[in-house]
């Protein structure tokens, strides 16, 4: 009877232990991605100036009441636009950001075919 | 003629490249809340510095044609200097209203300040954990955001209001 206790006291403790440490991983995955405004370079993670320390009281609370990812950096970024956090969402301002790589690829693979075509071409000949 | 097509090809994604990069250097990348103009300020709750029980929320904004809401603090060295401009727009002016938020401040500093440079505000809310500050945008102050009886953002100031700012501020609610 009392391994049995001290396993259920062992199994609680683990459990709230593990549901803290999920927690505290979301959150820290969170202040990743948003940037500090007041910092060179830093993201609210890395930084401990008075501005970092409000948005991780008010992302914390947010994410207590169980607000998603997406919710918080929506509400910052009303409140700050988009410079906030450091992957932005899809929009008109912002679409050459997402589709450049993308064109970049198909155009470079386009140039490769060219050349590829050529050299072969020149080869037979 | 294929060369030709791949010459032009590579000089157009050349071309485009340093176009993107020159916009990009071009464009003024430190921070600033212009975008933020013509946004409403919503859902909000100010306490009373003095009266735990006393405190006004957007209905009571809504009352008021031009509504200033200004951060300050005692410790905040460039507050005292914006502090006269403020003293002026509540003196001269009855188009407007001034609310002061303490930001992360002891109480009786906040009180003192007030005493020895005037009080300029109509209502003065606390913000001991700066959590308010983030639903107006803050970032640093002082700061004040215009609004107007929509509780539409009109402009915001960033750093101390002087004299250009106190005019801008005047020509805005004419």
């Amino acid at each position: 009877m009392k391994i049995k206790i001290f396993l259920f006291i062992f199994y609680i403790l683990f459990s709230i232990d593990a549901y803290s440490f999920e927690n505290k991983n979301k959150l820290l995955e969170i202040y990743k991605n948003l940037r500090c405004l007041v910092c060179q370079g830093q993201s609210i993670a890395d930084s401990n100036s008075d501005f970092a320390v409000t948005i991780k009281l008010v992302v914390q609370d947010q994410f207590n009441e169980g607000k998603t990812e997406e919710e918080i950096y929506k509400f910052l970024t009303s409140k700050y636009g988009e410079w906030i956090v450091y992957q932005p969402t899809f929009n008109v301002n912002n679409f050459l950001l997402w589709t450049l790589p993308y064109v970049v690829l198909i155009f470079g693979g386009f140039i490769i075919f060219l050349v590829v075509r050529k050299t072969k071409h020149n080869k037979v000949n | 003629m294929k060369i030709s097509i791949l010459k032009v090809l590579i000089f157009s994604f050349i071309i485009f490249f340093l176009l993107v990069f020159w916009l990009g250097l071009k464009k003024d990348n430190n921070y600033n809340t212009r975008s933020l103009v013509g946004n409403r300020i919503s859902n909000f709750q100010l306490i009373e510095i003095n009266n735990d029980k006393k405190y006004i929320s957007e209905e009571d904004l809504k009352k008021n044609r031009y509504t200033l809401i200004n951060f300050f603090a005692s410790w905040c060295a460039p507050c005292r200097n914006e502090h006269k401009y403020l003293m002026n727009l509540s003196n001269e002016n009855k188009k407007i209203k001034i609310i002061g938020i303490n930001f992360k401040d002891k109480k009786n500093n906040a009180l003192n300040f007030l005493e020895e440079l005037g009080n300029p505000f109509s209502f003065v809310g606390k913000d001991s954990e700066g959590k308010i500050s983030i639903l107006f945008g803050i970032y640093g102050i002082p700061e004040s955001v215009l609004v107007d009886s929509d509780l539409t953002i009109i402009k915001k100031f960033v750093g101390p209001i002087d004299q250009v700012q106190y005019h801008q501020i005047l020509k805005l609610i004419q």
